[in-house]
């Protein structure tokens, strides 16, 4: 291969939902098509393609990312952590919020708000305010925010306004 | 706060959590985009680019040498019949001679990766001849046919008693809705499968397995039985899944490679590739008496059809019968079309044709109140509905018509606070635009408003409307199949509490949606599977119930009358048996099994004059909104919404609360922010960058200030649909609190910063005529 030709595959090892994975992937696949298509992790879920819906959000080393925006190769020698590995064998204790409180209809967006909690400090939201706020970059078109805002104060001890 | 006039039932009512919401907080529900199968293809679809053209050549040599590309496919590909239609089969399966809309399918790919299938797409060479597109519907009533079958989609008037009745006073308006989309978060996606016999099964997130079934099934010209259409998880529907989107292309291209083929949409294609919301056009005239009686009422109404049929009858038969709004109108005269033009096709939306005429009566009784010097809550309790009373179709209201119990639920509810701008710090999320463009404190105005709505609940017009429902008890664990699509509404929740209510029993088990076996449950739309496929679940329980009750009498040896249903249980006069109805039936060792249709009672057409007994059953609703607006920027921010439902009865309490919930924000979004913008026939903004829907900022908390129970006569356990009603009055009661907040006679949805800010710029007079648009 010539130097100016550009390099289409790359190899990548990264760790997902605690498993060490290596994997030779197209340099212009994104990190959402990775999991999804060839890891076959398909709880991640993309909505819109362009970083707005949230739905294909997933933690990277520790921060929410929206998979949709972010290439496969940018996950090399990183660790990511899908809605399956946030779940492990149960529901978690905000999965469990979203159920008991009716946070989620269709389900499409809940995988994108569960992982977008999951790296939040809950001692940083004092109010519901707050709550809206951190939860406005994703989108749910079937419950109106009002119980999923009510699953996560109830989870977080934070009284309603 | 819930008025309950109902009895309450053992499981029935309670909050039962979904079955499926363990599944989809994990992440491990299988949405249809989800699924796949080893060596499957992908499938792509090519679109017209123009929204009117005449196809001079197409070339597919070039996608068909592309490595990897497994078929391409053209309209002479499709054996059966030609074209497809909810209501009529209007529209091309693939455009062959011409192009009636941006986003027309004109061929179809597979190839061994979607990449591919994308690049083969676009390698498919159509040589377009470019007409020019009829794009305004006023203009397409006297146009050149867009179509053989002429421009006029549908038409229907309403004509009741006097029309030449004049009161003391008149008010006119002019209002518009543009084009809403849905915005469901899980694009359009399917997988088909060939079964190397020619058949095929599809497994597809859609609203209406069995319509889907007929319409593959002709175009495939392969026999129904051989054309099994499953539901795949479903990412929201909101109406937009009631036509087609892929699902006859994608069957073609599994039968004719052979192989396993999936398609996804993205987003853009998403906004491409389903129905709207009809835009509106409505001009009002509206008289009353002196002391605010409504003496008649006049709307000529014009809705863009775009360029196919799809649901647009049954849309514009809401619309003219439902233009008055739910007041006693002993004068009527209303004039309903819809024009076929070269813009994207409209069909199905949550509380289609009551949405947008609400928007204008509703406007429009505010100003007959302005013009009365009345208050316009007051001006509605007058003219409100009651039981007994009959429609502007002639059709006499039967069971609960708590409109006035709505209205006055919804106006006492306490205000949220006044806020105190002084201190509030420019960039408080609170202010009408954000952290954004944040808006100037102390010139924010705060208005109150207050819409009222209704709708018919299931199918009208004399259609067949039915639901079939099988329940199978055998050792004591209730299986219930149905082909009723569970759209994310909560349709299986329901069923369960409702098996389990008849049955005795929480061992209830749903079995996969599919057309395999069962017969049609309809469609999952127009609010009506609670009552639907809720009815035909209860009637085959119901069924097995009483064959349960025959086994035991035989097992125990006493006389069938000795014996009772009660409360989900078995029981004899002297207390002796006293078992719930699935374990009596697992000690009779028997397996009982029943399949039951309901149908609802028979509706009528409306004729020519609009009149008729063309609805089964009517839902209502009320909301109250209020918003802060700042009158420089025109940002509207709305600050809370509450609202009174007609339920008949509650099934589920959360559940129900949830549906008015979503329902609202969709009505919220599309009084401030939600339109699809086609200019030329072009969808200016088809993603979530620029079609906005409310995020969790801008929707503020809903407040139910009730939930009217009264149980309505002749639906199962009188409960009613609850879908729509929330979609209907939401969007008219912010564009009242608009006008409240501003004095500008804003008359169109959404309302759009500059139709506020222009209106009260220095040098306009604010209010005086119609802010935002102006008739053509
Ligand atoms: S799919 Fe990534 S943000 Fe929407
Ligand atoms: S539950 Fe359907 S999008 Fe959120």
């Amino acid at each position: 291969m010539s130097t100016a030709q550009a390099v289409s595959h790359f190899a990548i090892s990264c760790e997902v939902n605690g498993t060490t994975v290596d994997r030779v992937v197209a340099v212009r696949q994104l990190l959402a098509d990775f999991i999804r298509e060839d890891l076959g992790l398909t709880g991640t879920h993309l909505g819109c393609e362009h970083g707005v819906c949230g739905a294909c959000t997933v933690v990277l080393d520790g921060e929410a990312v929206r998979s949709c925006l972010a290439l496969a190769v940018q996950a090399d020698g990183r660790s990511i952590t899908t809605i399956e590995g946030l779940s492990g064998d149960g529901l978690t204790s905000m999965q469990q919020a979203f159920r008991r409180a009716h946070a989620l209809q269709c389900g499409f967006c809940t995988p994108g708000f569960i992982a977008t909690l999951s790296v939040a400090d809950p001692s940083d939201y004092h109010d519901e305010a707050g709550v809206r706020q951190l939860i406005s970059g994703n989108l749910c078109r079937c419950t109106g925010y009002e119980n999923i805002v009510a699953a996560v104060c109830e989870e977080w001890g934070i009284e309603r306004s | 706060m819930i008025v309950t006039k109902a009895p309450p039932l053992p499981r029935l009512g309670k909050s039962l959590r979904r079955p499926d919401g363990m599944a989809k907080a994990r992440g491990v529900f299988k949405f249809s985009s989800d699924l796949d199968e080893p060596g499957m293809l992908w499938g792509h679809l090519v679109r017209s680019p123009h929204p009117a053209a005449r196809i001079a050549e197409i070339d597919i040599s070039p996608a068909r040498a592309m490595a990897g590309a497994a078929a391409v496919l053209l309209a002479g590909d499709v054996p059966g019949r030609p074209t497809y239609g909810l209501n009529y089969p209007d529209q091309p399966v693939f455009a062959s001679d011409e192009v009636r809309h941006v986003g027309e399918v004109v061929a179809a790919v597979a190839a061994d990766h979607p990449l591919t299938a994308r690049r083969a797409a676009e390698a498919v060479a159509v040589r377009y001849e470019v007409g020019e597109p009829v794009t305004d519907p006023e203009v397409a009533l006297r146009a050149a046919p867009v179509h053989p079958l002429g421009n006029v989609l549908a038409e229907q008037r309403v004509v009741r008693g006097d029309v030449a009745a004049e009161g003391d006073v008149v008010v006119e308006g002019y209002y518009e809705t543009g084009m809403q989309d849905q915005a469901f978060l899980g694009t359009e996606a399917a997988l088909a499968v060939p079964d190397g016999q020619g058949g095929i099964d599809i497994y597809v997130a859609t609203q209406w397995l069995h319509i889907d079934q007929d319409q593959i099934s002709a175009s495939l010209g392969v026999p129904h039985d051989q054309v099994r259409v499953h539901l795949a998880g479903v990412g929201g529907s909101f109406g937009a899944r009631e036509d087609l989107s892929m699902q006859i292309p994608l069957c073609l291209l599994a039968l004719r490679t052979g192989r396993a083929v999936k398609m996804v949409f993205g987003r853009e294609e998403s906004f491409l590739g389903h129905v709207h919301r009809h835009p509106a056009r409505m001009w009002y005239r509206h008289s009353a008496d002196r002391s605010g009686r409504l003496v008649k009422v006049e709307a000529r109404i014009l809705l863009d059809g775009g360029a196919y049929l799809s649901s647009s009858p049954a849309v514009l038969s809401n619309v003219a019968c439902f233009a008055a709004g739910p007041y006693r109108v002993p004068n009527a005269f209303v004039e309903a079309t819809c024009a076929r033009t070269n813009n994207p096709p409209c069909g199905a939306m949550r509380g289609f044709g009551s949405v947008q005429v609400c928007v204008a009566h509703e406007a429009q009784m505010d100003r007959l109140a302005a013009a009365l010097g009345m208050d316009p809550i007051e001006l509605r309790r007058r003219n409100a509905l009651r039981p007994g009373d009959d429609l502007v179709t002639g059709q006499v209201l039967e069971g609960a018509v708590p409109v006035i119990e709505l209205l006055e639920a919804c106006s006492s509810a306490p205000l949220p606070p006044e806020r105190h701008w002084e201190t509030t710090e420019p960039g408080d999320l609170a202010l009408p635009g954000g952290s954004g463009r944040a808006a100037e404190p102390l010139r924010v105005r705060r208005g109150v408003g207050v819409a009222l709505g209704f709708k018919n609940i299931m199918f009208s017009c004399a259609f067949d409307d039915y639901s079939v429902a099988r329940c199978r008890l055998e050792g004591g664990r209730v299986t219930i199949t149905t082909a009723a699509a569970e759209v994310g509404q909560g349709l299986v929740t329901l069923l369960h509490q409702i098996a389990g209510e008849v049955l005795g029993t929480d061992e209830v088990v749903l079995a996969e949606a599919s057309t395999v076996g069962i017969g049609s449950a309809g469609s999952t739309s127009a609010s009506r599977q609670s009552v639907m496929t809720g009815g035909a679940v209860q009637a085959a329980c119901q069924a097995v119930a009483d064959a349960v009750l025959a086994a035991t009498a035989a097992r125990v040896g006493v006389p069938r009358a000795s014996l009772q249903l009660a409360g989900g249980r078995v029981v004899s006069d002297d207390g002796c048996v006293d078992v719930p109805v699935a374990e009596a039936g697992a000690l009779c060792g028997e397996c009982f099994e029943e399949t039951v249709t309901y149908q609802h009672a028979a509706t009528a057409e409306l004729d020519e004059k609009g009149q008729g007994d063309a609805h089964v059953a009517f839902v209502f609703s009320a909301h109250r909104a209020v918003v802060d607006v700042d009158v420089d920027l025109g940002l509207v921010k709305v600050v809370e919404m509450t609202t009174a439902q007609d339920v008949g009865r509650v099934l589920n309490p959360l559940q129900l609360v949830g549906q008015i919930e979503g329902g609202t924000s969709q009505g919220v979004g599309f009084a401030v922010m939600e339109e699809l913008i086609v200019e030329h026939g072009r969808v200016r903004n088809p993603s979530f960058t620029d079609y906005a829907i409310p995020t969790a900022l801008d929707m503020p908390p809903v407040r139910i200030a009730a939930l009217v129970q009264e149980p309505q006569p002749g639906l199962p356990f009188g409960a009613k649909g609850a879908g729509e009603p929330p979609a209907i009055s939401s969007t008219a009661a912010v564009l009242a609190a608009v006008r409240d907040a501003t004095g500008v006679a804003v008359n169109r949805a959404p309302v759009h910063p500059p139709d506020i800010a222009l209106a009260l710029a220095p040098g306009t007079r604010a209010g005086q005529g119609d802010a935002g648009v102006t008739p053509s």
